[in-house]
């Protein structure tokens, strides 16, 4: 999160920010300013632009998710009238998951990426630069279209027919939105494959790359391969609506639940493409504050690829109460089940680095830790929903809300925080304030298991999920997630605060500040990192 | 795979303009089509502005990159990671067909049938589900397109001008700049043909068959399917038409010239799922 840089061979400047950086002479002139940020070819600022514009996008989404708890705390209509309520849980996924989720791994694997490999950038500087500048306009239409005659989109992140066909302007903002976020996703995945296999410094063998990069080359296979179905889809939904076809309207011999099916081809790979990373920050922070190597190196590896090659087969199991015959649920329900291996392997892997091995728990490992725990809770009631039996009943209920959140924000999200506090030393050349970042995970332990474990009970109770209001009887646990959510939303504005201050100042980092961490950003680059990572190729054992 | 990197040899840009140009332009073309989807006129003209920013951008940005090609600051890692971007866009292309194509197999095999079947029977008592359908509800009658009439014509003639643009791309690796200038105009030429029957099919399809886009599944299947795939060929003439001019320049040696091959590579995509529609769209009825 540098400031400010000027030109120059090898030459290290102060920035507005007392931190300083240099770089190298290949450009003779800079823009500055905000032309800076608008024309950048470097990756470290377009995976700033990333990680900030995916921070902007957290607070709105979490905006909307407390007026949502707002309205929940008690029965009866009190905030929001219904079709306002459904599209702040529509409006709410949306953005958590294409607007702060994706957006935040694609900042870190800007950063990251050319500094693991040894690479002097990505590989197509120019087309990062798109890849990022596509995602305001998405934003403007996604969060625009609360302001149209309709109001936004109320089918839910899903986008389903027919509901979804009947909704007004928003529903076309809403499918160009994804259609642009689908390019930059593509363009980004292009750009991050291309600089993996193509870019490592002599030397960095396959298997020699870090975690974080494994899981993110097979995160972006798996972007390639699902973003254009999604676009096919809400492609469909949009000739559906407007140009006669009828691919979703029985009437017409389509079929509503076809949509289903595409959409889930798309949504089950997405929820890897949002936990792969994770899976990779996590496997960087746990051996360097246990100082040791992972345990199970290679085992990681093809982990991470049998999630991505299983996660292709699964998405049946969106749909176990839509309508399918009996052998297709038994084959999703077994195919889902056979994730969990992989996944078991991963956690395995994790314990057994932490095994022996001599903890320290800085911010970065308390939000690893936590992952791993948290995130392994909503991988067991995942195990529970892949059962079709079971999910008759809990489907489209409060249990699965709760589920994906332990998934996605103590899963995906805690590896983001957890990232920011591990890299912004390197980031920035100053360390975070560790009392407030310990404030920030407990604070947010905490108010996330108050908000989000009770929802399990609502959903095994019966409470149905994108409804603005209940029956009494859900009334005492709806109460304490309300009370748990309104203490989260607003604890991370404390994260807001420590990663301010870190970028004005505090105690300088070290180049290794993490005593075992042994990727190349810490054992060949200094803190801050200079403004091209590798002009030079490094060179490795 | 370790490459040789020397310092400094990889091409890294300079700050460039081109990327927030190109999303000023879609945000242009997808306001304005917005708003004209919600019945406003002026809508269109904001999305015609949007569009032509578009192609200025575009050919600004691919006219620079050419530049930048020609002047030599590319060096083999550099030509790799085009090979390598222009493989996986492909792939990208290939899912993007394959959401339709598998839309088309799922109404085929699996919901048609189901929708004849006794649970509907109560719904539409008379629907017999035999493709090709518009479904239960009485859209009016309408003909289907043979396949061994145009679409046979089309695929001889795609497959055709694969078979040109591979002589036009040995004749640049022979550097014999005349026969490469003849080959590509003539797989341009194939191209423009494939599209007039494209086009004349559908005004037969519309005129005289019934055929259209709102005849239930059949129609939206058939029409998505061909049309994104002419989109994709005119996309790739137009590509074609690019690298002539680029090559009546001078452009290119016969030992570098990946732009070319990335033509070519489209063309051939292109050409593929050609083939994919002919029997799955056109041969296999019924
Ligand atoms: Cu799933």
């Amino acid at each position: 999160m540098a400031q400010a840089h000027t030109h120059g061979k090898n030459e290290h400047v102060q920035g507005h920010g007392d931190h300083s950086h240099g770089h190298g002479d290949h450009h003779d002139h800079h823009p500055t300013g905000l032309m800076r940020w608008v024309k950048s070819t470097n990756h470290k600022d377009i995976g700033t632009l990333y990680l900030w514009f995916s921070f902007i996008m957290l607070l709105s989404g979490g905006a909307l998710a407390l007026i949502i708890r707002a309205e929940l705390f008690q029965p009866g209509i009190q905030v929001v009238n219904p079709e306002v309520f459904n599209g702040l849980t529509t409006m709410h996924g949306l953005i958590m998951v294409f607007g702060a989720i994706m957006p935040a791994f694609v900042g870190f694997a800007n950063w990251l990426v050319p500094m693991q490999i040894g690479a002097p950038d990505m590989a197509f500087p120019r087309m990062n630069n798109w890849s990022f500048w596509l995602l305001p306009p998405a934003a403007i239409l996604l969060v625009g279209s609360f302001f149209v005659p309709g109001g936004a989109t109320g089918s839910g992140w899903t986008l389903y027919p027919p509901l979804y066909i009947q909704n007004g302007i928003a529903a076309d903002m809403t499918i160009f939105a994804v259609h642009i976020l689908g390019a930059s996703s593509i363009m980004g995945s292009i750009n991050i494959i291309t600089t993996i296999l193509n870019m490592r410094a002599p030397g960095m063998t396959l298997m020699k790359m870090p975690l974080f990069i494994w899981t993110w080359l097979i995160t972006a296979y798996l972007l390639i391969a699902v973003m254009p179905v999604l676009a096919g889809a809400v492609t469909m939904l949009l000739t559906d609506r407007h140009f006669g076809t009828n691919f979703f309207n029985a009437a017409g011999g389509g079929d509503p639940t076809m949509f289903m099916h595409v959409f889930w081809f798309f949504g089950h790979p997405e929820v890897y493409i949002m936990i792969l990373p994770a899976f990779g920050i996590v496997s960087q922070i746990v051996p360097a504050f246990s100082r040791k190597p992972l345990f199970g190196y290679s085992s990681m590896v093809y982990a991470t690829a049998s999630i991505a090659i299983l996660s292709f087969i699964v998405w049946g199991h969106h749909m176990f109460t839509v309508g399918m015959p009996v052998t297709a649920q038994l084959f999703f329900m077994l195919a889902t089940m056979l994730i969990s291996v992989p996944t078991g392997v991963k956690v395995f892997n994790w314990v057994a680095t932490m095994w022996k091995g001599e903890l320290t728990f800085e911010t970065p490992m308390l939000w690893a830790v936590g992952f791993i725990a948290l995130f392994t809770i909503g991988g067991f009631s995942g195990l529970v929903c892949s059962m079709t039996p079971i999910d008759v009943s809990i489907h489209n209920t409060y249990y699965v809300v709760a589920h994906f959140h332990y998934v996605l924000f103590s899963g995906a999200l805690y590896s983001i925080f957890g990232g920011v506090y591990f890299w912004l030393p390197k980031f920035t050349g100053n360390m975070y304030d560790e009392k407030l970042g310990k404030w920030h995970f407990w604070l947010t332990t905490i108010s996330f298991n108050i908000t989000f474990f009770p929802q399990h009970f609502l959903g095994l109770a019966g409470m149905v999920r994108r409804y603005a209001d209940y029956p009494l009887q859900f009334a005492e646990w709806n109460m304490w997630s309300s009370i748990g959510a309104f203490i989260l939303g607003p604890s991370q504005l404390l994260f807001l605060y420590i990663v301010l201050k870190c970028i004005k100042g505090g105690q300088k980092a070290a180049q290794k500040q993490w005593e075992g961490a042994d990727s190349l950003e810490w054992t060949h680059l200094p803190s801050p990192a200079p403004y091209h990572s590798f002009e030079t190729p490094p060179v490795l054992r | 795979m370790a490459n040789s990197q020397q310092s400094g040899g990889y091409y890294l840009p300079e700050p460039s303009s081109w990327p927030i140009k190109g999303s000023i332009a879609l945000f242009l073309m997808a306001s304005g089509f917005i708003w004209f989807l919600s019945g406003t006129k002026t809508g269109l003209w904001v999305m015609l502005v949007g569009l032509a920013f578009l192609v200025y951008m575009m050919v600004g940005w691919f006219g620079q990159v050419a530049g930048e090609s020609e002047s030599g600051k590319y060096n083999k890692q550099v030509d790799m990671s085009y090979r390598w971007s222009m493989s996986w866009f492909i792939f990208s292309e290939v899912m993007f067909f394959a959401a339709f194509f598998g839309a088309l197999y799922y109404a085929r095999t699996l919901s048609v049938p189901w929708l004849g079947d006794i649970d509907n029977k109560l719904l539409w008592p008379n629907y017999t589900p035999t493709w090709p359908t518009a479904g239960p509800y009485d859209a009016g009658a309408f003909k289907t397109i043979g396949a061994w009439g145009v679409p046979f014509w089309n695929t001889v003639i795609l497959l055709t001008s694969g078979l040109t643009i591979t002589l036009a791309h040995w004749a640049l690796k022979k550097n014999n700049r005349s026969q490469l200038i003849l080959w590509l105009a003539a797989t341009v030429a194939l191209g423009c043909l494939f599209l007039f029957f494209q086009a004349e099919e559908y005004i037969h399809a519309y005129k005289e068959l019934g055929l259209t886009l709102g005849k239930g599944i059949y129609g939206a299947t058939f029409f998505m399917l061909t049309g994104f795939h002419g989109f994709h060929v005119t996309i790739g003439t137009i590509m074609l038409i690019v690298i002539l001019f680029r090559c009546i320049k001078g452009h290119f040696k016969p030992h570098n010239h990946f732009a070319f091959e990335a033509v070519s590579w489209y063309w051939h995509f292109v050409d593929v799922v050609w083939i994919g529609l002919f029997i799955f769209v056109y041969a296999i009825v019924g």
